[in-house]
């Protein structure tokens, strides 16, 4: 007799999964994360190519597909150049914080619904079959954990920029670090409106509260204020102070070469993917359909990871949109932005968001 | 549940596998060629005087002191803010005092020049 499917993937079970799904769910998310952010700087490229009227890489491959590759080979063969007045151990734990916590943060993100393995879907339960969830663990407050992990980065900035011993790397790391502390919190207060609604900090359910309606109608300005900070959270333009080449030079990561600045490049397009991924998760319905005829558990919920790629990928574009769009700010605008702006602005929207909710629930 | 975290445990082995895998090939086939110059901290061709761990500007310091006080209410609105539902008006009541006294401590380090930078 064959055994079952829930008890082939529950053999030696941590959590909610087997340990053999969890080591295929990790390994498919360390790599399709990599694969991303080095598809995401050529898709920079050809974008910014586009946008000022050139063609952008298309020397490697057929459309300059395997330049990503390329980019990389070129980076292992590097050398790993360093200034002599570092701290060796800080100097090295920078990028490892820094690609670390990106990919870290993944983990509780689900890029589709439930899912069940040769079995009935019953309620939120699965009767008879595997309970497929498209997250690594599977956790009632995966929305603080995204925003716990993520925040961690700020150490990778800090320390990279203190360790080398270079003006620029500590006024680059200084100003990275104080950017991000900043509108941390408006990434905070701006989920809160979501969260309000939803009633949960876990995404699987705040995705399956916007069935009716997407969280960006009700939450627009909720939307609006996350988007915005996030884009300061990731250093994109219009908010790159900590990269502004022309004062000081690269930043944080001016003294490293090879692939421990790869690790940082590697870390700023993941987090770019993941800010994306909590935006449409939280605001735009996540794996839930645009086009009501087309159901996301169709094909084992593979569907749904496609809605969920296609709305990432459309907020990614505009990320990029923007940078070849706006200039970038002065720093003391920035941080006044950040108080006097989003921050005020995120709790006014609290305060009416939980002032309806609450009075109409009452 | 506290279990349900476990799964972590072997994403962690997994990614320090992956980062120090892709470390290792990256100083096996670099090259190695140190000199002087390489050891010196870049700074647009001048040799750098002093070292770059000095004083910086107190603004940093303020901003961060800041951000521990505001950061610990947003931990504090998020149990709020998913059974906002079931504490009805009372709820309400209690947040909106609370927030009231978050923007009378923003106005007030606003007031004081706290957030300002020049």
């Amino acid at each position: 007799m064959i055994a079952s499917f829930s008890d082939i993937f529950s053999v030696g079970r941590l959590g909610t999964d087997g340990i053999v799904v969890i080591l295929v769910k990790s390994v498919v998310i360390v790599l399709a994360l990599a694969t991303a952010a080095a598809y995401l700087t050529l898709a920079e490229r050809k974008i910014a190519a586009r946008v000022q009227l050139r063609i952008g890489p298309n020397r490697v491959g057929p459309m300059g597909l395997l330049q990503p590759a390329a980019d990389a080979v070129k980076l292992l063969f590097k050398e790993n150049a360093a200034p002599g007045g570092r701290d060796k151990l800080l100097y090295l734990a920078g990028p490892a914080i820094a690609g670390g916590a990106a990919i870290f943060a993944f983990a509780a993100i689900p890029v589709s619904g439930l899912t069940c393995v040769g079995g009935q879907t019953s309620g939120s339960g699965c009767a008879g079959g595997y309970a497929l969830h498209w997250d690594l663990i599977h956790v009632n407050v995966s929305l603080l954990f995204v925003l716990a992990v993520t925040s961690v980065g700020v150490y990778s900035l800090f320390l990279g920029g203190y360790a080398a011993n270079s003006k620029y790397s500590l006024l680059g790391g200084l100003r990275s670090s104080a950017q991000l502390i900043s509108y941390e919190m408006a990434v905070a207060f701006a989920l809160i409106g979501a969260v309000i609604l939803a009633g949960s900090l876990d995404l699987e359910k705040i995705v399956l509260m916007q069935h009716d309606v997407w969280f960006v109608v009700l939450q627009p300005m909720a939307f609006l204020l996350y988007f915005t900070a996030a884009l300061a959270e990731t250093n994109r333009l219009p908010f790159d102070l900590p990269e502004a080449e022309t004062e000081l030079v690269a930043g944080y990561h001016t003294e490293y070469s090879s692939m421990r600045f790869g690790f940082y490049f590697l870390g700023e397009y993941i987090n770019m993917v993941t800010v994306c991924s909590i935006a449409t998760l939280v605001f735009l319905g996540g794996w839930l359909p645009l086009l009501p005829f087309i159901h996301s558990d169709w094909l084992g919920g593979l569907v749904g990871v496609g809605w969920f790629l296609a709305k990432v990928g459309a907020l990614l574009f505009v990320m990029m949109w923007l940078r070849w769009t706006l200039p970038r700010f002065r720093y003391d605008r920035l941080m006044s932005f950040g108080w006097k702006v989003l921050l005020p602005l995120g709790l006014v929207n609290i305060v009416i968001t939980g002032a309806i909710v609450g009075l109409r629930a009452s | 549940m506290l279990s349900d975290f476990a799964p972590i445990l072997v994403f962690l082995a997994v990614c320090v596998a992956f980062g120090a895998g892709v470390q290792a090939l990256a100083s096996w086939f670099g090259p190695r060629r140190p000199s002087a110059a390489k050891d010196l901290p870049y700074e647009c061709g001048i040799v750098p005087v002093e070292s770059a761990r000095r004083r910086f500007s107190v603004s940093f310091y303020v901003t961060a002191m800041l951000f521990i006080i505001f950061d610990v209410e947003s931990i504090f609105l998020l149990p709020w803010a998913t059974i906002v539902r079931q504490l009805k008006v009372f709820g309400v009541v209690e947040m909106g005092v609370f927030i009231a006294a978050l923007l009378i401590g923003l106005i007030y380090v606003w007031a004081k020049g706290a957030l300002r930078w020049d």
